[in-house]
């Protein structure tokens, strides 16, 4: 690692200036994916800020449907909220997946979410969910806030404060682990709202990141069973192949997990 | 047996230390004045190296030296060898190739080392390493063993034209070609086994210490063998003579055979030490381990086993390409040469058996003994070969290895090695008793209702263990003796500390070891202090590895025992006026047989220190060493069933049971024995379900070079295992062991393999088989 400057925000405006006055400011949350990169030196910021101690960036809330986890929150504390089992138990389920209990314990959904890994877990939900990820300076919906592989919409200097969705009518997530690192191989999130609308998110597998699959949805929306989904083609050529997984076992991967979430919705 | 002698099963004395964090690692050494390095390495899997400038990091802060290959030449330090001479099969000595410590000519892998950093601190000497600039040319790269044999491969070193480093043969090649001719069947089978790296816990670490006072070296480094470090810095590398380089092996956290070599980082730190007048502590990191550890395995296979019309193996041929990676590690060429050829006879009784090895350099890490070393690989070939045969002659897989089973002892086998002991049906039959091997029918049905695919495999393995004869590896082509040494120093009160050249990291030493003296004295094993890992205070040793400590290593113990409890009768017949046959040692006392005259050990062990009052003529003290120097290898054997349910949909296989059924002759302590069978399981399941080192085949990076890519199996990808013994004493030492620490990873991955295949229908599945591989399998199956 190199040598970098901490701080420790108080506040929001005060971690929006903090990075805008460093040479090379960067927000710091759970450390999970920037630590181990700076210690990697591939990442040199001149300046963290950290995130973690500012209160408008904690807890849950749950307001009837509505639900607000601040990016602070831990995957732990996600996993194991039960105002937010109470109405979205997918949500919960996938938190309690991400990594192992050291990651979960310091890994936040705001870094998580802004870091946007093309395996990890919660963009399948943001997308999913119809979330909003709330900045420091406006909303964002999920389906325009992950634009690429390790792409967001955020700006620079741009903070995350909070996720916000409405809960759905019913939901799970089913994940395929990489063998080796445990993230999402393909991880598919389903979820079906009061009016009856349905979507299909899948992350680990698309070569641009997370995606929605409409020849799922609209399956679904005709009929909510893992055997709506029977004649659905998954494309491989819009998939990731690497040395785990060809895009051919992903498209099937995506199938079958989508299926077995359905199952389990 | 006592509540702490051989035989109980008590808890590890080191555990204490090593579960509260007090364990002392090499990195946890520290010395006054310690500074740090960093080693520039190759991004490159093969480049010549046109220049290396040093000038901008020279200045950087905190920078002590930067030192180079060229230096290291001048300075006489000696290139790295491999240490057991091959000869190929025209009679020629193998084609070694030149491996630099720091290399300044030529790199040939990923990670090869060209210069050293010594900063002030890590960081300094990481900063400063990355602002040396090495002008590469870079080369083209060939990293798989079959192919680097081809015409028009790049060529990695003059000394061995298209890669070759020999071409070896064991066993009669026309009594074979003529069963095989004969034959009413042949099964033919191609096998890979597939590429691991060791992953210990502790990542290897050195500390090298140059006293000019005294012009005398200490090297702290993660080593399974401190003594051999010692002999092979001083006698090939020119680091030091003997007396002037003591090493020491502390805590050791895991080798698996990766920590028995001589890397470069030991040599140069030890001499970049003397360069900068300040020790030099280096350590390296995860990616680094797996950039530099010595690899394990890598062998492509094919096999011909041919049967009579009774189904009787009346011949087995096998051709083995065999990649050693960029340069020759200290043990490579023993590998798939004597630790392989020779266990092709596997439990079964084969009139003949030819074996060729062809040995090549690649643009990979070098590749060296790893659990098992050669033995994993024989058994994999073997047990895969029987099931597949089982299933093309239409016979169960169980009957076929039950007919062709070794039953008379000794047996001498066609390719050198000459069985002791065995019951190798006991071990099958135990095994198949505990999988409930009758019911799998059912359990088959059950599962194919739920849509799953279940299948159940076997394995019969044998090793060698117990290295080795000396004579007998000598005349082999191995640069040493592979006895081991013991003393035992019994202190004027009677407590007891024994120096044994065994290294003990991670097997337990500290217990069992002490255990054997409690066992024999009648002491508490508190009052025994095993001592290891040390060449000022542990005589000449040939350390850890192969599943020697006990068979060797104790037997050595023994040995010295032997003489102690002589001398100890001698002085308390002449205490309490007996003659010294009637004495007996009990319960920590030596008595007078028939009556009731008893003297406490520590009084003998006193007297022999005071002295004042001993047998005419006997010399003061009680201490005894013994060096021993095995007659045979030994053979544990056994037999490994594994069940599993593999699902259709995702390929995912699921381990429902695993049994092991073995023959580790006489146990010391169970539970150590439990867990080294666990821990070799593991391993074994790694290695058939997950492990794989991946090399890009165009330009030689190392794709796997950290656990967002190379899967360690956790402790959920593992079943329960069913462990239980059949145990027949080894005749060949005095304590009837035959060694326990590498039987899980060799018995294991063809089971699973064995296992999964018959729930596919697909015997071409290659190790891992990952979900991906089974589910194409499964696929193409249908
Ligand atoms: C061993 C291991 C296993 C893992 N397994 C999984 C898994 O299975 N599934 C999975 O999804 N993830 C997994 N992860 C990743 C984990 O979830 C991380 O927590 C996550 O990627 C990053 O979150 P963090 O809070 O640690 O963010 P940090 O590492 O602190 O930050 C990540 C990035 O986001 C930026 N950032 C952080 N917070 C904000 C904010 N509020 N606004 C704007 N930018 C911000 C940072 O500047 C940085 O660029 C794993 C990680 C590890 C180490």
């Amino acid at each position: 690692m190199y040598a970098t400057n901490y701080h420790r925000a108080s506040s929001v405006q005060d971690a929006v200036k903090l990075q805008a006055g460093a040479d090379e400011g960067k927000y710091l949350s759970g450390g999970m994916t920037l630590i181990a990169t700076m210690k990697q030196r591939l990442a040199s910021p001149s300046d963290l800020v950290d995130l973690r101690h500012i209160p408008d960036l904690k807890g849950i809330s749950v307001n009837g449907k509505s639900v607000r986890i601040g990016a602070a929150v831990t995957h732990f504390d996600v996993a194991s909220s039960a105002e937010l089992k109470a109405v979205c138990p997918a949500i919960c389920d996938l938190a309690h997946h991400i990594g192992d209990p050291h990651v979960r314990h310091m890994g936040t959904i705001g870094g998580s979410v802004a870091n946007n890994d093309p395996a990890a877990d919660y963009p399948a939900a943001l997308l999913a969910l119809d979330a909003i990820v709330v900045t420091n300076a406006r909303g964002i919906k999920a389906a325009e806030f992950f634009t690429g592989l390790f792409e967001t919409a955020l700006e620079e200097g741009e903070m995350i404060v909070a996720i916000t969705f409405d809960a759905p009518q019913r939901a799970a997530y089913a994940k395929f682990r990489n063998p080796a690192s445990r993230y999402a191989m393909t991880g598919v999130f389903v979820a079906r709202r009061d009016n009856g609308d349905v979507r299909v998110a899948v992350t680990g597998a698309g070569a641009d990141g997370v995606f929605r699959h409409s020849g799922m949805e609209a399956a679904l929306a005709a009929n909510w069973s893992p055997d709506a989904l029977a004649g659905i083609a998954v494309n491989p050529s819009d998939l990731m192949a690497d040395i785990h997984a060809s895009s051919e076992y992903r498209a099937n991967l995506v199938k079958v997990m989508a299926k077995r979430a359905v199952a389990a919705s | 047996m006592g509540v702490e002698g051989i035989g109980a099963s008590v808890a590890r004395k080191e555990d204490k230390r090593f579960l509260t964090g007090k364990g002392r690692y090499t990195d946890d050494m520290s010395v006054p004045g310690m500074k740090y390095a960093f080693f520039v390495r190759s991004p490159y899997a093969h480049a010549k190296i046109k220049s290396i400038d040093m000038s901008a990091a020279k200045d950087m802060p905190g920078v002590i030296g930067i030192l180079e290959g060229k230096q290291l030449q001048a300075d006489a330090i000696g290139n790295i060898i491999c240490g057991w001479m091959i000869h190929s099969k025209d009679g020629s000595p193998m084609n070694m190739g030149v491996w630099r410590p720091l290399a300044h000519e030529t790199v040939r892998y990923v990670g090869d080392a060209v210069a050293i950093v010594v900063a002030d601190s890590l960081g300094e000497a990481r900063d400063a390493a990355e602002a040396v600039v090495v002008d590469y040319d870079v080369l083209p790269a060939v990293t798989e063993a079959v192919k680097a044999l081809e015409a028009g491969q790049p060529q990695l070193h003059p000394e061995a034209p298209n890669n070759l480093i020999f071409d070896w043969q064991i066993g009669d090649g026309a009594a074979t070609d003529k069963a095989i001719a004969e034959a009413a069947h042949v099964t033919e089978i191609t096998l890979r086994n597939n590429r691991l790296a060791p992953n210990p816990m502790e990542p290897r670490a050195t500390l090298g210490i140059y006293d000019s006072a005294e012009d005398h070296y200490t090297c702290y480094t993660t080593s399974q063998n401190p003594h051999v470090a010692r002999l092979v810095m001083s006698a090939f590398y020119n680091v030091a003579p003997e007396n002037k380089l003591r090493v020491i092996a502390p805590d050791v956290g895991g080798g698996f055979g990766s920590k028995i070599y001589i890397y470069p980082e030991e040599i140069v730190c030890l001499w970049a030490s003397k360069k900068t007048g300040v020790p030099v502590k280096w350590t390296c990191d995860r990616t680094e381990a797996f950039l530099t550890d010595a690899h394990g395995r890598d062998h492509v296979s094919t096999v011909k086993m041919a049967f009579d019309k009774d189904n009787r193996i009346i011949g087995l041929k096998v051709d083995t390409i065999a990649n050693l990676g960029a340069y020759m590690s200290l043990f490579s060429s023993a590998v798939p040469t004597y630790l392989y050829a020779t266990l092709l006879s596997g439990q079964y009784a084969i009139p003949a058996i030819h074996a060729n090895v062809r040995t090549v350099y690649t643009n990979t890490v070098p590749v060296d003994a790893y659990r098992g070393a050669g033995r994993p690989e024989a058994t994999y070939l073997l047990e895969r070969t029987m099931e597949t045969a089982a299933r093309e002659l239409g016979v169960s897989p169980a009957e076929l290895r039950r007919q062709n089973f070794v039953r008379t002892f000794p047996y001498q086998t066609p390719v050198i090695m000459n069985y002791d002991a065995g019951d190798y049906e006991a071990s099958l039959e135990a095994a198949m008793a505990s999988a409930d091997w009758n019911g799998f029918a059912a359990r088959k049905a059950e599962a194919a209702r739920r849509g799953k695919k279940r299948g159940i495999g076997m394995s019969c393995y044998i090793e060698a263990c117990g290295i080795a004869p000396s004579a007998a590896v000598g005349s082999l082509g191995a640069g040493v003796g592979l006895w081991e040494s013991a003393e035992v120093r019994v202190n004027a009160v009677g407590t007891i500390e024994v120096m044994t050249g065994s290294h003990s990291h991670g097997q337990g030493h500290e217990t069992t070891f002490a255990q054997l003296v409690a066992d024999r004295l009648g002491v508490p094993i508190d009052s025994v202090n095993i001592v290891h890992g040390d060449t000022d205070k542990v005589q000449m040793g040939m350390g850890t590895y192969g599943s020697r400590s006990g068979a060797v290593g104790m037997s050595a113990v023994v040995k010295a025992l032997d003489k102690v409890e002589a001398k100890a009768k001698k002085i308390a017949a002449h205490l309490m006026e007996a003659d010294e046959s009637d004495i007996v040692i009990e319960n920590g006392e030596l008595k007078v047989a028939g009556t009731d005259k008893t003297l406490p050990w520590f009084q003998v062990a006193l007297a022999a220190y005071t002295a004042h009052n001993l047998p005419a003529g006997m010399e003061p003290g009680l201490k005894e060493g013994a060096f021993y120097d095995p007659s045979n290898f030994t053979f544990p054997a056994g037999c490994y069933i594994c069940e599993v349910e593999v699902d259709p949909e995702t390929g995912v296989t699921d381990i429902i049971q695993f049994v092991a059924a073995d023959d580790f002759g006489n146990i010391i302590n169970p539970m150590i024995v439990e867990g080294q069978v666990h821990g070799g399981i593991a391993q074994g399941i790694g290695q058939a379900l997950l492990e794989n080192v991946h090399y890009d085949p165009q330009n030689g990076q190392l794709i796997t070079a950290s656990y967002m890519d190379y899967a360690m199996p956790r402790a959920d990808d593992l079943p329960s295992f069913k462990l239980s013994h059949q145990n027949t004493p080894c005749p060949s030492n005095p304590l009837g062991i035959k060694g326990c620490g590498e039987a899980g990873a060799i018995g294991s991955p063809p089971a699973l393999m064995n296992a999964i295949t018959d729930a596919i229908g697909n015997n071409s599945l290659t190790m891992p088989a990952t979900p991906q591989k089974v589910w194409a399998a499964l696929n193409a199956a249908n």
